[in-house]
């Protein structure tokens, strides 16, 4: 009985992941896998119309795309993204967080919906709208600045500001994402915790340091993991708001990637930057979960 | 386990149904698609309106492109196999077109079209033996400068071979004051090496256009040419970025000459101080003893391969280029006619700012056509760029644009042996 | 003790507000007549509010297709995923088969792998399968949904083992157990999940505009893009197709907040 009872299970546990996994295979794991294969080959416009035009070209694409200054611009630039966006965004979501927590705050979860929507958000939409506020003349953004005495920036205009101008959009797009993580996190720790650090004394900044802080440590290495990579994946953002400009200062790699591939069609060049930037995300991933393992958390 | 397996099959019914949504929307149906860019895309409607297509004829549909999106989206619509019927292409993306076997050639029937056209124009769309689009409108690109400026150095006009045209440069710098030049030439553009090189004869490429010929003496004679104007400080070695705004620039007397095309004549009138509206001028490119060359642009309408009905196409295209169509068509956008009788008809060839783009174009040289021909001048830009910046002699600069060539056209000379390229 | 409240809830109201004031903005100059945004200093509100940005984008720019293909394509996307991944989820939470913890730990694993490493491959494949230019071929990502897997399946680990043997010793077979005891229970996941492929796919943007090549199917943030190429001046237009691309899932989420932020709490806290 039972053990008839066990292969029935055992037969209805795959026929009803079967499908899922066989779309995972079709969709995902061969795509992925066929990358790789890809990007040793020279497979090109011509070879979309023929197949005869296509060669294994070995470590070919690898190579050129060392040589290709245009790969190391936006190899650099996607860095300064992950440089300077991770610790900017983080701080952002746990200054939100921690305000969103304060036992002082009245009606807690309209706030917290209110920072949340714009990650909801289409991202197409508000570039758009960004794009508007950001404008050097008649933007938002300057007339705001222009109140407290800021001459006008050429925020998408300028190679120096362009990177911050996206930084600020892709900020204000998902920090409240991280900032419902931290909300969860900052939860858990004790209140009284807090108060007898605040009755002996300690200031904001103290008790920041000395109990929040560390309590919530594991989720800010979480944070910044999904942040790390979500920095890595920055496309849409320079395709709508600044197409790669001006002077190549917000081409990241993905934005290279869709350019090689899809724009000129080098598809086995396009397959190589895509594999290069697996391996980025891959090895920064796993930095931070050593990291995390040493600290105990996750 | 009888639900279990409807759940599957539910599952897996879903799969058929992905080519079925598929197949809905991919064909619309009866009626012709043109896909057209920018401006062009915006006047066509009223253009086919104008048109009395007879009656009975196909519903004709325009889809347009944005400039900057046009050329994945051809290359997207040939490996989707989503292309229309017509559609406007770029002159410089023929060659591509039609090395993948994208576009049809013109037929005989439809030549006719091609009478009355700048040569260098439609040469530029002859590939192997056959034509494969017809131009639509034509752009060139050649040198708008200040006329007071020239005034002042005791000129007309600039000269028009390379020797006189260098002394005056040098007289309208030294009239212009410290601080400013002559002429603009921005260092990460293209455009202008390439000018020079063609009007010194240059033929770029060799070998069925499968190597390069950047160390022959016409092209080293064009890079000489090229430093010297940066060495001789009348040109800033400066990028178009670093030009905040070409036109105050140009109107504060930073340099006298640029090169451009047609569309800039509105921006011009558009932007410049009206104190300057008259002080402006436009002069065919300088050549080593007289007038130079320059490359013809633009862009011509082409009918997809494998469209089902290639005679109703081709009879749209020769009423899109019918002389009365073309006519409307300028009005409508500005662009310059590709037939001949239409400059006539339209007045520019006696507009003093539009008729030296024909005398141009009357000395243009269609460009080596094979489509890695864009990421070739592109490189020979950087190079170009370094040796202005003086990491490369004149000879050194030619071998390493000749060895960049060679690598990218690599893969041409494997298919030219194979008998695979055209 | 007040003092404190009113600090902090303000300070809070004032950074709630310069969130949401670009959403506010769009829909302000969303309503304004052409040109009338592009002044110093910017106009916060319309001198003359008028909907004639809205009804110029549905007659000449066709929107209402795009917003139909939107529907369309994220409803099918949220249909599929959850046909596909429910099952799939409660399988590899409840059900002991061989190779269910190899294949899991795999999938786990292969979260860290960014959808775009197999963009290129994916388009050759499907255009060998004819879904290049087509809805199909918009909506394929969304069913290899691990992430749905793996939050149905951290879901269904909180179900009691007794009650499904409980119904096995009643002679129900399993498919009975995951549609009549597994999927009320499963209903608040369920509604996360739908949620958050419906949001996921309507404001998707790389892979349909790769896969996309005819205009006739766009959806709306591809049209809106290659729109806003093409008419950069035109602000209040654009503000207006911004509101229409975006109000849809917005309403949406604030209708269905508290599905949304809890599921995105159970995915975080990865395994």
């Amino acid at each position: 009985m039972s053990a008839v009872r066990r292969i029935r299970e055992a037969r209805a546990g795959w026929a009803m992941s079967s499908p899922a996994l066989a779309a995972i295979a079709l969709f995902f794991v061969f795509p992925a896998i066929a990358s790789l294969f890809l990007s040793f080959t020279d497979f090109d416009i011509y070879a979309l119309a023929n197949l005869d035009n296509l060669r294994f070209v070995g470590f070919q694409n690898y190579a050129r795309l060392i040589e290709n200054p245009l790969f190391w611009k936006a190899m650099t630039n996607t860095l300064l993204f992950v440089a300077v966006g991770t610790p900017f965004i983080v701080a952002l979501s746990l200054f939100a967080a921690m305000l969103v927590n304060s036992r002082w705050l009245k009606w807690r979860p309209l706030w917290r919906v209110a920072l949340f929507a714009p990650y909801v958000t289409t991202l197409v939409a508000t570039a758009v709208v960004w794009r508007y506020l950001l404008h050097t003349r008649y933007g938002l953004v300057n007339y705001l600045l222009s109140l407290i005495g800021i001459p006008p920036i050429d925020w998408l205009g300028s190679p120096n500001a362009s990177l911050p101008a996206i930084l600020i959009f892709v900020g204000w797009k998902t920090f409240g994402y991280n900032m419902i993580i931290f909300l969860a996190a900052l939860q858990t720790v004790p209140r009284e915790l807090d108060e007898a650090a605040r009755i002996d004394g300690a200031g904001w900044w103290t008790r920041l340091r000395h109990v929040t802080l560390p309590a919530i440590a594991p989720t800010a290495l979480l944070v910044s993991v999904l942040t790390v990579a979500g920095m890595f994946q920055l496309f849409a953002e320079p395709y709508v708001m600044t197409q790669g400009g001006p002077a190549q200062s917000t081409v990241t790699i993905l934005y290279f990637m869709y350019e090689e591939g899809f724009k000129w069609w080098n598809l086995g060049s396009g397959a190589a930057v895509a594999f290069l930037l697996f391996l980025c995300i891959l090895a920064v991933t796993l930095v931070q979960l050593r990291l995390a393992r040493r600290g105990g958390a996750i | 386990m009888q639900v279990t397996r409807r759940q599957i099959t539910s599952a897996l019914a879903a799969l058929p149904l992905l080519p079925m949504i598929g197949s809905c929307g991919a064909q619309n149906g009866d009626g012709l698609t043109i896909w057209a860019m920018g401006n062009e895309a915006a006047s066509l409607p009223a253009l086919l309106k104008s048109l009395d297509l007879p009656a009975g004829a196909q519903n004709v549909t325009v889809q347009p492109l944005p400039w900057t999106a046009a050329h994945e989206k051809l290359l997207t619509g040939f490996a989707g196999n989503a292309l229309p019927t017509i559609g406007q292409v770029g002159n410089s993306w023929i060659a591509e077109m039609a090395a993948i076997g994208a576009i049809e050639p013109v037929p005989a029937s439809a030549h006719a079209l091609l009478d009355d056209q700048f040569a260098a124009v439609v040469d530029t769309n002859r590939i192997a033996g056959q034509t494969w689009a017809v131009p639509w409108y034509v752009d060139t690109r050649l040198q708008f400068y200040r006329k007071d400026m020239f005034a002042r150095a005791g000129y007309e006009a600039p000269p028009l071979d390379w020797a006189g045209w260098k002394a005056a440069l040098n007289r309208v710098k030294a009239a212009a004051g410290d601080g400013n030049y002559a002429v603009l030439l921005p260092v990460n553009e293209f455009e202008q090496l390439l000018t020079i090189a063609l009007s010194a004869g240059a033929r770029l490429l060799r070998d069925r256009n499968a190597r390069g010929a950047f160390s022959d003496p016409a092209f080293k004679a064009a890079l000489a040419f090229y430093k010297s104007l940066f060495d001789e400080k009348l040109a800033p070695v400066v990028s178009a970025t670093q030009i905040s705004n070409i036109w105050n620039e140009f109107a504060r007397g930073f340099f006298s000459i640029f090169t451009s095309g047609p569309w800039t004549i509105g921006d011009m009138k558009r932007r410049l101080p009206a104190a300057l509206q008259d002080k402006w001028g436009t002069a065919p490119n300088p050549g080593p003893n007289g007038v130079g060359s320059a490359a013809p642009g633009g862009s011509s309408l082409v009918v997809f391969a494998g469209t089902k009905s290639p005679d109703a196409a081709w009879d749209l295209v020769a009423r899109l280029l019918a002389p009365s169509a073309q006519l409307k068509f300028h009005q409508l956008t500005g662009d310059l006619p590709a037939r001949r009788a239409v400059w006539r008809e339209a007045g520019l060839v006696s507009d003093p700012v539009v008729a030296p783009f024909a005398t141009q174009l009357e000395h243009a040289t269609a460009l080596p056509k094979v489509p890695e021909w864009e990421r070739i001048v592109t490189e020979m830009q950087i190079v170009a760029e370094r040796m202005v910046r003086g990491q490369y002699g004149i000879d050194e600069a030619a071998a390493e644009i000749d060895r960049r060539a060679d690598r990218l056209l690599e893969k041409r000379r494997w298919m030219l042996d194979k008998g695979l390229a055209l | 003790m007040s003092a404190r409240h009113w600090t902090v809830t303000l300070l809070a109201a004032l950074v709630a507000l310069l969130t949401i004031a670009p959403l506010l903005w769009m829909l302000s100059v969303s309503f304004m007549a052409p040109g009338e945004a592009a002044q110093f200093p910017p106009p916060l509100l319309p001198a003359d509010p008028s909907l004639a940005n809205y009804r110029t984008l549905f007659s000449t720019f066709g929107i209402g297709r795009f917003l139909a293909n939107s529907i369309l394509v994220s409803t099918l996307a949220t249909i599929l995923a959850l046909i596909f991944t429910i099952p799939a989820g409660y399988a590899f939470a409840k059900l002991r088969f061989t190779g269910r913890d190899a294949t899991f730990r795999l999938l786990v694993a292969a979260l860290v792998v960014p959808g775009q490493i197999g963009m290129l491959p994916l388009f050759l494949e499907l255009k060998a399968m004819g879904l290049v230019n087509s809805y199909a071929g918009a909506l394929v990502p969304w069913l290899a949904g691990i992430f749905g897997i793996f939050l149905v399946r951290q879901y269904c680990l909180s179900i009691p083992d007794e009650m499904l043997e409980a119904a096995r010793i009643d002679g129900a077979s399993e498919g009975q157990i995951l549609r009549r005891i597994v999927l009320p229970i499963l209903a608040p996941i369920i509604v996360t999940l739908a949620l958050f492929v419906f949001l996921g796919s309507w404001n998707d943007f790389m892979w349909p505009l790769i896969i996309l090549a005819d205009q006739q199917l766009y959806t709306l943030p591809v049209a809106l893009a290659a729109m806003s190429r093409e008419h950069v001046q035109d602000n209040e237009l654009m503000m207006a197709g911004a509101v229409v691309t975006t109000l849809p899932v917005l309403i949406l989420f604030l209708a269905l907040q508290r599905f949304y932020l809890t599921g995105l709490l159970t995915g975080s806290v990865k395994g």
